[in-house]
This record gives structure tokens, sequence and C-alpha cells, in this order.
């Protein structure tokens, strides 16, 4: 409820023809004003900073869980570069380098990649793809193309995983077949996921530049997951 | 002020009749591509190469020149500036890829290919390529030879990669510059009718690292001969696109300094290639021979635990 009180006062030499019309002082004007507000600006009137860790953690979750999906079962859906977000990238990468990391206590003999180098290899050149794709002319925004290229690399995380536990069991070239089968499909499915997001966004008698370095990158982490050997 | 007279369209007649009418006017004679202008006199007509008429007197590369003028237009600090260098398409890069695997005597890869408009996608992405072929390759073609060996542990030397990056992303830009300035001093003082810029210079280098990569990737059967005879191979067809490219670039300047300069473009590129064969890919009869005086107990070790 809101009160107003109105004072106006009378200048006939300004407002000549406003001289009849005038309120005295001490009458106040006053009522109320409401405005029709729609229940969704109410939600962002008491804005998120009020709601639990739990919720804010959980709408978070909810939203990278929903891409994780979009990426296993690839249609062509705005969906991963509408809401754009970096958070699942990021879970994935750190899940890869630290699973493909060589342990610290290991002689300079081992020369498996470090944290940081899988890290770098990761960014770096998922950066390089989307400058890349955009410097050809594509139409996609660069946090976009990165949300894309990091949350395609699921399948690959998730090989990591069974390579990790098919190297529990007692090596030989059955093991090697086993893993070698695996990446192969994990890494055809990232390339599938990729480009059904990305190919739209570029002309398309580009479309074979654009989409072979995302080969590449892919093939590279792929090859780095087959030839992990654990200590 | 324009009359009425001045607006109509003349007839001017033949070049020849308005040559004869007034001697020092200057006339332009626009022919069709397919006819090579013989009779412009100059220098041309003294060497009498067929290459130069194809390099300069085709009215197609002028086009292109016009063109190619009008596109570089934007500052160096702005997003478009750098766009102008990937305006190729996928056929573009295909067809010069091709150019690079069949050097034909006699076609100048720059002018045939590239036609001044030189990418930095082909380069940047072929070295980027030959990067990990390189690695990967080197990586394969030591286990393979270490097949079999119990006291041989496999690891990955992930080192290996940024190693190649920065010998192969340092030979596809800095031999380059040094060619360019090398060729800016030497058009300073000789007059040369070719010359090229840094970025076709770039382009021309990364493109012809193009048939490193299969050849990388054969490198990883572990016989000495077969590596040397592709080594070989590589260079001969490389080597060839860059002389070729590089010939009419020099060829007016001094013989011995021409001489010289593809000699050394040339010797490059083998420096390159032999020196990734040697440093990325083991001898395969040094770990045979260990094998070989190696007690043969091993191999029976090696059975008894598979």
């Amino acid at each position: 409820m809101l009160k107003r009180v109105l004072s106006c006062h009378n200048s006939p030499h300004v407002f000549a023809g406003l001289s009849d019309i005038s309120i005295s002082q001490d009458i106040p004007v006053e009522g109320e004003i409401t405005i029709p507000v729609r229940s969704r600006v109410r939600e962002f009137d008491s804005s998120t900073l009020n709601e639990s860790v739990q919720n804010t953690i959980m709408r978070d979750l909810k939203a990278v869980g929903k891409k994780f999906m979009h990426v296993l079962y690839p249609r062509k859906s705005n969906t991963l570069l509408r809401d754009w977000d970096l958070w699942g990238p990021l879970i994935l990468c750190v899940t890869l380098a630290l699973m493909l990391q060589r342990g610290s206590v290991d002689s300079e003999k081992d020369g498996g990649p470090q944290f940081a180098e899988v890290f770098v290899i990761v960014w770096f050149g998922a950066v390089t793809i989307t400058l890349n794709s955009k410097l050809l002319g594509g139409n996609i925004s660069f946090f976009q193309s990165l949300c894309v290229l990091g949350y395609c690399i699921l399948p690959l995380t998730m090989a990591m995983l069974v390579c990790r536990l098919v190297l529990l069991a007692e090596p030989g070239p059955v093991n090697f077949m086993v893993r070698l089968f695996v990446v192969i499909i994990m890494f055809a499915w990232s390339i599938v996921a990729s480009t059904a997001f990305l190919a739209d966004s570029q002309p398309p008698n580009r479309k074979a530049l654009a989409v072979y370095p995302v080969f590449l990158f892919y093939f590279v982490i792929s090859w780095m997951i087959l030839t992990f050997t654990p200590q | 002020m324009a009359t009425v007279d001045d607006l109509q369209f003349e007839e001017f007649g033949d070049t020849t009749t308005s040559l004869a009418a007034n001697p020092d006017a200057t006339t332009i004679s626009i022919e069709d591509p397919g006819e090579t202008p013989k009779h412009k006199p100059g220098p041309l007509r003294g060497l009498g190469r067929e290459e130069d008429d194809e390099l300069l007197g085709n009215d197609d590369s002028d086009k292109t020149e016009l063109l190619a003028g009008q596109k570089k237009s934007s500052p160096f600090w702005t997003f478009e500036y750098y766009q102008t260098f990937f305006d190729v398409d996928t056929h573009q890069v295909f067809d010069r890829i091709k150019g690079s695997l069949l050097p034909i005597p006699g076609k100048n890869f720059v002018r045939l290919y590239v036609r001044s408009n030189p990418d930095l996608y082909g380069p940047f992405w072929i070295c980027a390529t030959l990067v990990f072929a390189i690695a990967i390759s080197g990586n394969l073609s030591n286990f393979l030879i270490h097949l079999g060996e119990k006291t041989y542990h496999y690891v990955p030397e992930f080192r290996k990669v940024s190693i190649a990056a920065t010998i192969i992303y340092a030979y596809a830009w800095l031999v380059p510059l040094a060619l360019w300035g090398f060729l800016v001093w030497r058009n300073s003082k000789v007059m040369n009718i070719v010359s090229y810029s840094f970025l076709e210079i770039v382009c021309v280098y990364g493109y012809s690292l193009f048939i490193y990569i299969p050849t990388a990737i054969l490198w990883i059967i572990p016989q000495k001969a077969v590596r040397w005879v592709l080594v070989m191979i590589a260079l001969a067809i490389s080597g060839s696109v860059l002389a070729m490219t590089f010939w009419p670039a020099v060829r007016e300047d001094n013989r011995r300094i021409a001489l010289a300069t593809i000699v050394t473009i040339v010797l490059l590129h083998m420096l390159l290639s032999v020196g990734c064969l040697a440093y990325f890919f083991d001898a395969p009869e040094m770990d045979h021979l260990l094998t070989s005086t190696a007690a043969p107990n091993q191999t029976v070790v090696a059975a008894k635990s598979s």
C-alpha cells in the first residue's frame, strides 16, 4: 500500500488554464497503488541469495546432469547451446586429469602426463578449436563452443573409468583388445555428439574444416587414455 | 560542364587506328584470359620463358590481385583482420594439399593454388597433426620394437609431444621468416620479378609439410631400409615443391646465390625429417642386437609368464 500526498501550488501566471484546478494543501490525496505482478517475478524478487545452499547446488547439478543426458543421447537440440555452463567441463576435465596423471612418487622414467599437462591440453585444445571455428566464420559464441566441447568429453571419461577397471585384471593382449574396443566406441560417440551440436553453426562449405580439429582433439585424448599404464 | 553530346557513348575504333592518330596516348588492351599476351614488349621477351607469361601476364591473376588488395582492410587489432587468413573453403584446402603432394614441373604452387589468398588454416593444422603423428608414431614404433622384452616397461613419453611441437612450429614459422627476410634483402639489390609475401611463404612451407604425416605413420615399420626410402621419397616430393616455388624468386639473381638458396632450403627440409626420424624413433637394429645377445632364457621367462 502506498500513500502519496500531493500538493500543488497555483501559479496563475504560468498555467493560466489551470487556475480553476487547485488542490489545497491540507487535503491529502491518498490511495493504494498495486502493480499486478506475475508469480515469476516474485521468484527473482526474492533473489537466489536467500535460498538454501542445497537448493543452489541441486539446481546447478540438475542442469549439469541434464546436459550429460543430452550428450549421451545426442539429438539436435539447443539446450547445450542455449544455457551453457562450464561446470560440467570442469568436473569432467578434473576427473580425467586425476585418473590420467602419473603418481608423484614415480621416477623420471615414467613418462605419463602430469595433471597439469592433461588440464592444459584439454582447455587449450578446446580454446584453439573454438577460435578456429570462429575464424572460419561460424556463428557460435566462444563459451557455447567451449561448453559443447567440454561436455562431449563425457564418453571418453567413462572410457577412462572402464579402462582403469579393466586394467585391474591381468595384463595381456585380451586386456588390450577390450580397452581398444571401448576407447574406439567412446571416441566415435564423442565425435558424433559434438558434431551434432557444432556442425550447424558453420557455413556448409567449411563444415569439414571446422570438424577436423575436433576429431584431432578427441583422438589425442583417446590416445592418452589408451596408452595409460598403471604403475 | 558536360553537354548532351559529351554524355553520348563514343566509338573509339581499333587501338591501332587510335595509336596511329595519337602516338602518345596510352591504350589498354584487354584480351581473353585464354591468350597469353605475346606482343607485350619488355624484359620478358628477352628471357622467352613461358612461366613468366603465366605468372604475370594472365588477366585472371591481375583480377585476383585487385580483389586481394581490397580484402585486407581491417586494422590488425580487430578480429576481422585475422578472419581474412581463414577465408578458405574445404575444397580449396584439399586442392592445396593435392598440389603439395603432386608437384607438377613448371607449375608454381603459390601461383596455382594460393593465388593471393594465403591461409593460415592449412599450415597451423597440418603442423598440429604432424606433431601428434610424430609423437604417437614414435611411441608406437618403440613399443613394437621392444615388444616381447620382459625388461622393457612401456611408458607413453609425453614430453616428446612438447619437443615435437616446438621443433615443428619453429621450423614452420622461423624458416619462412628467415627466407622472406633474405628474399627481401636480395630484392633490394637485384630487381626480381616474382616476390612473395611472408604469409605466402608460410603457406607453402605449411602445405609442403603435409607429406610427412603419412611418412611419420609409415615410420612405425621397424625396418631401417624402409624408413630411409620413405625419407627420400618425402624429401623428393616436398623438396621439389619448395624448389619449384622459390626458383622463380631467385632466378634473376647471381647464379651462385640462387643455387645456394635452393640448396639451403632443401637441406633444411632434409635436416628436419632426418632429425625427427633420429630423435623420435629408436633404431631397430640396436635393440635386436640387445635381444639376440641376451640369453635365450629371457624368452623362456616371457613364455612362462604369459
